[in-house]
């Protein structure tokens, strides 16, 4: 499933595209699949931002982003948040995951496969340095709420991946 | 208060996620490994998500000029409406895990029926947390199995703190009378039916981690009432510092 393209103005993409994620900063927020709507009536922008996990310190700041993005353009910007459906890395565009691996952050796997390495010690994730999947957990949580950490056994480089979240 | 009963429904669910997160908070920097330290304040950080999405909610059902920062940080004591389990103490890791994976089952078990509410704020709430908090009981529950299952002191240090931890678990059950009129209405959850299953599934797991469910013991019952133990009044203070010494601030 990719982004809702439907609940979004065309041509707010071209801005919505120079918003990127705080801790993620290839990624934009429409890469990232966080905006669920943004319509422009009347010079003013409504945003409907979901969160990736309840308490992701990034929301604020992409809200705050968000506005100093439209302000040159002399656009008012209102976001609010919206919880349902809930954020899915689903949601994350293929461009997205690719930049995410060349950034150095593994792409969520799909969620039996998720279970194994989170759970199992299943040799799954592919070193976005090296690309072996002879990798190991090192932490079910890392630096972000949304990634665990991981090392390579190959090329011993630890790494970021991010949780698969459905 | 028009909506009273769900006011005070919402903060008996939300208030104990915020205890528990500050709890967590204050592992900051403290835990015995990078690991379970980075872990301690990512859980803590999913709660306080959680915990503002419920606040921002009572916010606007309460009829009174209040923020979520002042139903956090500027209630007395006796108004906050957590279980006893949460506030209790990091008297070492076992305490830690062991209080998380005693809360997580609890807390897991009601959100897969809260999800369910014709409340829509509270099911959309329901729905995004049960997700984080499968999370949080995969990891406390290894961690029991991990230290009641290990060393000989690892075992005897677990064992101890599910003893010490286990008269706070009956009050999970207990219905306020919020809890029951929120019930009634297909609102919220009745959490006395969820007791049975939770017990079957802690106990199914000490045995794994080698560990005895204690039985016939006293419960300790108080903190859904507002009566807490002698360990709130310190979380607290440490907690309302910022906002009581210099009102109003913001990050």
């Amino acid at each position: 499933m990719t982004i809702t393209q439907a609940n979004i103005d065309a041509h707010l993409i071209p801005i919505l595209e120079q918003v990127s994620d705080p801790e993620i900063p290839v990624l934009t927020v429409l890469d990232l699949g966080v905006i669920r709507e943004a319509i422009e009536v009347a010079g003013v922008v409504s945003v409907k931002l979901t969160p990736t996990y309840s308490g992701c310190p990034a929301m604020d700041v992409i809200g705050d982003d968000l506005k100093a993005a439209f302000e040159p353009l002399g656009k008012k910007v209102q976001v609010e948040l919206v919880l349902a459906p809930a954020w899915s890395t689903d949601w994350i565009s293929e461009p997205g995951l690719q930049k995410m691996e060349a950034y150095g952050i593994a792409r969520p796997l799909s969620e039996s496969a998720d279970k194994e390495v989170l759970l199992a010690d299943a040799k799954k994730v592919l070193c976005p340095q090296c690309k072996s999947t002879n990798t190991h957990l090192v932490s079910q949580f890392g630096s972000t709420a949304c990634k665990a950490l991981f090392k390579c056994n190959a090329c011993l480089e630890p790494f970021d991946y991010f949780k698969c979240l459905k | 208060m028009k909506n009273e009963n769900l006011y005070n429904y919402i903060l008996g669910i939300a208030d104990n996620s915020l205890i528990l997160g500050q709890r967590l908070g204050e592992l900051c920097g403290h835990g015995p490994s990078l690991e379970t330290d980075i872990a301690g304040t990512n859980i803590s950080l999913d709660l306080i998500g959680q915990t503002r999405s419920y606040y921002q909610y009572a916010t606007k059902i309460s009829e009174q000029e209040k923020t979520e920062d002042d139903i956090a940080f500027l209630r007395i004591e006796r108004e906050y409406k957590n279980v006893l389990l949460v506030e209790q103490p990091n008297t070492h890791f076992g305490y830690v895990m062991g209080r998380q994976y005693l809360f997580d089952v609890y807390h897991l078990m009601m959100l897969q029926q809260l999800q369910f509410s014709k409340d829509e704020t509270l099911a959309a709430i329901a729905k995004k947390g049960i997700k984080e908090v499968s999370y949080h009981k995969r990891f406390s529950g290894d961690w029991v199995k991990r230290l009641g299952d290990g060393t000989a002191e690892s075992t005897a240090k677990m064992q101890e703190a599910i003893n010490d931890l286990w008269r706070f678990t009956a009050e999970l059950f207990d219905m306020t009378d919020a809890d029951t009129a929120m019930a009634l209405e297909g609102k919220g959850v009745d959490v006395s039916k969820l007791k049975e299953g939770y017990y079957k599934e802690v106990t199914a797991l000490l045995e794994e981690a080698t560990l005895t469910a204690p039985e016939g013991m006293y419960f300790s019952r108080g903190g859904k009432k507002g009566v807490h133990s002698e360990h709130m009044g310190y979380l607290l203070a440490d907690m309302q510092y910022m906002q009581r010494t210099y009102p109003n601030m913001e990050w």
